[in-house]
């Protein structure tokens, strides 16, 4: 048994290995001073991480990507709410037709979107390419499949439309009784599904390069406009990037193990 | 009857915003892209020539060639490999288990131009791994080229693995000890319990994960440009150049690659919840697989979710 055990611990240290290498090379070098020809860099030094926080542009470019992503999820938040709540508890029925609309920016790629958006904001009546607002649409429509499950799903696990009939019969109306039962119980899942949307679209690339590339430099387009020019100061932002990343999908497992917690009571 | 005819507008009126969204951001664009894949260059009248340049150009046949191969090849590599992994996976105790799990859904974050930027790290022309057989003479790396094919294929591999991981993972929790200790009971050797038991229950989710890596790998578009940008000829690169290229653009063309390109992945997306149904007449069992929480939040309570998907790994491109 041990013997054969040992198989398996060598297969998944190599696995480790092969998955954290890449990630341990970036930190190097965002850390590395003197690095050419030598395996490991000759000296080191905090200097990119200093540059990096001097940098006006990589700055705005912070600051882009946080409102950008920050309008889109409060605003698909504002409007995934009710309506999830309507469709929950007044047609049922429609829901599949619902889900499989909803579910489309999944299963189509980013490029595929950009195409059909670049095609209908370029020129006509609304010529919103290369704007802010255009970005905007594109993210509420790319982070619908996670906003639509993560809300239906704590809806339906808090049984909404039962809490909704004990209130009513006790006389309540039903916002009210969506404003003060339903919506402190599904808070955790709201703060899932915000928590996961935001960290989704601060990776995004494709959609930002192919709507406003040229105009906005979100911390994504900003990695790669530097990427040829300076590569320490590339893999310093590729840390930070990570690392922010890594916090959130901390805050989800954490939030994730703590619903499950909650279910059990 | 007023009164109620009266709420049940104020509700549709509840709708309306994402209604306008949705039309505004999602179905137009959708429709104009199909339109415009049936129109001639000049963008008017029905024609089928963008289908037909599309898959009779030797270029633009290329790419999509190109595409399939890549996706093809990553995808059974990482197959391959993450169904080895999560079966060692599980192997292990709980606590260690988790722990690996969480290591391999983290890294599923490093994709696009990250990833891109720590492979040429690894192994671009000054890369620390190229340097280093360089000093030991090992030859064999000396012909290796990051902005190739196989470099290209090596970094969507990397990107595919915890994703493979990921997804195949809860299905071996479908295989219950008791069946084991059956079949060896009655005399059969571990080879012969996978060919004939193991492997036909995992196949399923083998086959619907296929299935999604493939999709990922054909829709993954900020790897590729952050490592070769135009020069090799992809289908997702190509759709961007002709849509938004500098020199010129051929937006129709562009659209009937793009609805090429959604109709591969829609397909794969969609064997995939077939496949998770059927996945789930084994695994709505007592055996309990965690799961990490974006997995969890594509199901439902009373019944699995039939597109239980996990959305970490997708390329974040």
């Amino acid at each position: 048994m041990t013997r054969k055990m040992g198989y398996h611990r060598i297969l998944i240290s190599f696995l480790l290995l092969y998955l954290l290498l890449p990630l341990i090379a970036t930190a190097l070098y965002a850390f590395a001073g003197k690095w050419d020809h030598t395996i490991l860099p000759e000296t080191w030094t905090l200097d990119w991480f200093r540059q990096m926080s001097l940098d006006a542009r990589f700055l705005e470019s912070l600051w882009n990507s946080f409102y950008l992503c920050g309008i889109s999820v409060l605003l698909s938040l504002i409007i995934m709410l009710p309506t999830v709540f309507i469709v929950t508890v007044y047609f049922p029925r429609w829901e599949f037709l619902f889900k499989s609309m909803v579910i489309l920016p999944y299963a189509v790629p980013g490029i595929v979107a950009a195409v059909g958006l670049i095609r209908t904001y370029s020129s006509g009546p609304i010529a919103i390419s290369g704007t802010p607002y255009i970005l905007i649409g594109a993210y509420f429509v790319a982070i619908l499949p996670y906003m639509y499950q993560g809300l239906r799903n704590s809806m339906l696990t808090v049984d909404a439309p039962a809490l909704l009939d004990a209130a009513e019969m006790l006389g309540v109306s039903k916002i009210t009784a969506f404003r003060t039962v339903i919506l402190p119980n599904i808070l955790p899942g709201i703060t899932v599904s915000i928590l996961l949307s935001f960290s989704v679209l601060f990776g995004e690339f494709v959609l930002t390069n192919m709507l406003v590339g040229g105009q906005i430099e979100t911390v994504q387009i900003y990695l790669y406009n530097r990427l040829s020019e300076s590569g320490h100061l590339a893999s310093t932002i590729a840390i930070l990037y990570f690392s922010f990343i890594l916090l959130v999908s901390i805050g989800l497992t954490k939030m994730g193990n703590f619903m499950k917690g909650g279910l059990r009571l | 009857m007023k009164k109620k005819r009266g709420r049940r507008a104020l509700i549709l009126l509840g709708l309306l915003p994402f209604a306008l969204l949705i039309i505004g951001f999602l179905l137009v664009p959708v429709f104009s892209m199909l339109t415009g894949s049936f129109m001639n260059d000049s963008g008017d009248g029905f024609s089928l020539d963008q289908y037909v340049t599309a898959l009779t150009n030797a270029f633009y046949f290329k790419a999509i060639q190109n595409s399939v191969l890549i996706a093809l090849f990553s995808s059974l590599a990482g197959i391959i490999i993450g169904a080895l992994a999560a079966y060692s996976i599980t192997l292990f105790s709980p606590a260690v288990r988790n722990r690996i799990l969480l290591m391999s859904n983290m890294t599923s974050n490093f994709a696009g131009i990250p990833l891109a930027f720590a492979y040429i790290i690894l192994l671009g022309n000054n890369g620390i791994f190229t340097l280093l057989f360089h000093e030991w003479g090992w030859d064999i790396f000396a012909g290796f080229n990051l902005y190739s094919w196989t470099g290209l294929t090596l970094v969507y591999v990397y990107f595919q693995i915890p994703l493979a991981i990921l997804l195949v993972y809860p299905s071996f929790y479908g295989i219950r000890e008791q069946w084991r200790e059956a079949s060896y009971l009655l005399g059969a050797s571990p080879v012969k319990f996978w060919i004939t038991i193991g492997l036909p229950c995992i196949a399923p989710a083998l086959l619907g994960t296929l299935g999604i890596l493939f999709a990922n790998a054909m829709g993954a578009y900020a790897t590729a440009y952050a490592l070769v940008g135009s020069n090799y000829n992809l289908l997702a690169v190509r759709i961007s150049s002709l849509v938004t290229g500098d020199v010129v653009t051929r937006p129709q063309l562009g659209s009937a690659l793009a609805v090429l390109l959604a109709a591969t992945s829609i397909a794969a997306v969609w064997i995939n919840s077939m496949m998770t149904r059927k996945v789930a007449a084994f695994t709505s069992g007592p055996s309990e697989s965690p799961q990490s929480p974006r997995t969890r939040l594509f199901q439902t309570r009373k019944k699995v979710s039939t597109d239980q998907k996990s959305l970490t790994g997708r390329e974040s491109a």
